[in-house]
């Protein structure tokens, strides 16, 4: 199980190195969104519920753009049946997946949080910053995981790119509410609580929800 | 339809643009669930014990099944780990199909018929015992069907399964013949029984 | 495909006894069930909006077991009855969500309102089934169309309730629970209220199995169909090979 996940991993990067499809444009897609709000709400500094509204939303958005390209080259260069036809358990595409789009996200992150604390935000990064990562983490796998199977769903279907964001925003929700609410006093002024250990609570138990319906239903999804 | 296929010998399937032979190729490599009746590839009933024969399935079909962004060597270097091979087999079908020059080349740079040479490769990376072809000549020259051939010709001696539209070289090959239109079967009956000529009746 | 799917006697005494019950239960919510103190004639509609709310979300839950059955033994009837069932389960989705709608409005005076958190996790839901049929459309294989609406139905059935559930976490201001408050309705209202939940209840049995009559029944005209074509076109060969002999 882990060579192959090695395999298909060293494999996806491989394709994504050499073409560079996917990784550009969602870090310029979130950095974009940032100029879009601040035009669409006429606001020059943000903090607190506004700014973390904001943070997530792009970095969803991110998400649901790099996922239509996650699989597209499977999909149209007959990857998939490739990889059925080897004796390895169908799960490892799943994990390799989710942990592809998981690197894909934390690299964004590198780049959209720093740009969003430069561009938009009010109060200093610095003091929320180890819980804000750790929040990004909790939300970041369980977007990894819905984006997965929702884009595993939708790359043979037709209307593709429009499927994977319809059926991933609802199932989306739950993380917006404990992401941003557990984000939002990290970017607040005045001394930086931690972030309420219910939202926490609640991302961790989506998550794992989450990764256990993927593990059980993802193999449906790629018979034929 | 009822059929058994020895170890060794080689099914030639003819018919038809949409008669079912790329159907069934998918359906023998577990690829496809069968509604009715039973299947059993080397020794395992299908779909429940599709999973144990995989690994021992070569399928060559339409699609190369590569990809188009990487070069021979990292498309067969990763389908090798796939399937826990050596990386020295790589090296060596590569040899064996002269693709040694091309091998650091992305597959969207090489023409059909160099392509179909490394699909080959990826087909016969993890020595099946069981060859599924569908149309594997297409779009080789004389020279690359000549380099391809001991890998998957009769001189492989591996059981085989074969779609062709060459009925004159296939039947050639074959043990047993089988007729597809309209996804029935038209014919059925081992190759010395039968002939060119009412092999052809069927593409009409 | 099973039984000959009919819409013969017991059905029939199903929609009766469906439109009887029905008939009950509006009789109880207007003549029998007292005026509520603080809303007077308004409260009624949590009569219609709450036992509509209880049985959809109870159909897409139900539906999901519909769909884990399909993907264990791979007969279409199962796809068929988790389909109906959702389309059905939405309808009434839509359906509290609107009465809820008129009810917020009489209560609070807007037609939507964020902080009661079951219409906006009603909201949710229904923007997520809402993709089933376009989705099934979109898929033309009918075994795979199965297959991934099924994954859909088992995944929408996990995410109602942990959507529920994250909503009603998030709300600011926490409304008396509407649910919860069954058990603490005096008598009468509460025999309404279990009155009304059984009536529609059985509407939707009654509507779901005369949905499946339908459609099992239009499969098989397809299915006969099919058959005629596949002889005739049979036929055709037989007679060409003859004639060409």
């Amino acid at each position: 199980m882990r060579r192959s996940v090695a395999a298909l991993l060293r494999k996806d990067l491989r394709v994504e190195l050499r073409t560079l499809a996917v990784l550009p444009g969602m870090v310029l897609f979130s950095i974009s969104i940032f100029v879009l709000m601040h035009f669409a709400l006429n606001r020059s500094s943000v903090e607190g519920d506004l700014a973390a509204g904001i943070l997530w939303v792009a970095l969803l958005f991110a998400a649901l753009l790099g996922a239509n390209r996650l699989f597209v080259a499977d999909a149209d260069q007959g990857g998939f049946d490739g990889f059925l036809l080897a004796p390895v358990p169908r799960s490892a595409l799943l994990v390799a997946k989710v942990t592809t789009m998981l690197a894909f996200l934390a690299a964004v992150e590198v780049v959209a949080v720093p740009a969003f604390a430069l561009l938009l935000l009010a109060p200093p990064l610095w003091p929320g910053l180890g819980w804000l990562v750790l929040v990004l983490a909790l939300g970041d796998v369980g977007v990894a995981l819905i984006v997965t199977l929702v884009a595993a769903l939708a790359v043979r279907t037709r209307a593709r790119d429009l499927f994977g964001p319809l059926i991933a925003l609802p199932l989306l929700l739950p993380i917006v509410i404990g992401g941003a609410r557990a984000s939002s006093p990290l970017l607040s002024f005045g001394h930086v609580s931690t972030p309420a250990a219910r939202w926490l609570a609640m991302l961790t138990l989506y998550d794992l929800i989450l990764g256990l319906i993927a593990f059980a239903l993802f193999d449906f999804l790629l018979e034929e | 339809m009822s059929l058994t296929l020895e170890r060794g010998q080689t099914l030639v399937v003819f018919g038809p643009n949409g008669a079912g032979k790329t159907t069934l190729l998918r359906v023998l490599a577990t690829l496809l669930r069968p509604h009715r009746g039973t299947v059993e590839v080397l020794g395992s009933p299908l779909p429940a014990d599709g999973w144990r024969v995989r690994g021992r399935l070569g399928l060559l079909g339409h699609e190369p099944m590569l990809y188009r962004d990487l070069t021979a060597h990292e498309n067969l270097a990763y389908h090798a780990r796939l399937h826990g091979v050596d990386e020295e087999r790589v090296g060596e079908l590569l040899a064996a199909l002269a693709l040694r020059e091309r091998r650091a080349e992305p597959l969207r740079a090489l023409s059909r018929g160099t392509v179909q040479r490394v699909a080959v490769a990826r087909a016969v990376l993890h020595r099946p015992e069981l060859l599924l072809l569908d149309e594997p000549y297409s779009n080789l020259d004389p020279a690359a069907a000549a380099l391809v051939e001991p890998l998957i010709g009769r001189s492989a001696r591996v059981t085989r399964v074969l779609c062709s539209h060459d009925i004159g070289a296939a039947l050639g090959e074959a043990d047993v013949v089988l007729g597809l239109r309209g996804g029935h079967v038209a014919l059925l009956a081992p190759a010395g029984a039968t002939s060119q000529r009412e092999i052809a009746e069927l593409f009409r | 495909m099973g039984s000959t799917p009919t819409v013969g006697k017991s059905a029939r005494l199903q929609g009766v006894a469906t439109i009887a019950l029905m008939a009950l239960s509006l009789a109880l919510v207007f003549f029998y069930a007292p005026l509520e103190a603080e809303q007077g004639f308004l409260q009624k509609i949590f009569y219609v909006h709450v036992p509509l709310a209880i049985i959809s979300l109870v159909a897409f839950v139900l539906a999901g077991l519909l769909a884990v059955q399909y993907l264990r033994t791979r007969d279409a009837v199962w796809d068929m009855r988790a389909w109906v069932m959702i389309d059905l389960a939405l309808a009434f989705a839509v359906a509290a969500l609107v009465c809820g709608s008129i009810w917020a409005k009489g209560s609070w005076g807007h037609w939507w309102v964020w902080n009661e958190p079951t219409l906006v996790s009603f909201l949710i839901v229904i923007l997520f089934y809402a993709v089933y049929r376009p989705l099934r459309a979109a898929v033309e294989d009918r075994e795979r169309q199965a297959a991934y609406a099924s994954v859909y139905a088992i995944v929408g059935a996990v995410f109602v309730p942990l959507n529920f559930l994250a909503v009603r976490f998030s709300s600011a201001y926490l409304h008396p629970r509407v649910l919860g408050a069954s058990s603490q309705l005096p008598g009468p209202m509460a025999l309404t209220f279990l009155v009304c939940l059984a009536a529609d209840a059985l509407l939707f049995a009654t509507m779901f199995r005369y949905e499946m009559s339908l459609r099992r029944l239009r499969a098989m005209v397809r299915a006969l169909r099919r058959r005629r074509e596949a002889a005739r076109a049979a036929a055709a060969l037989t007679e060409q090979r003859r004639s060409a002999a």
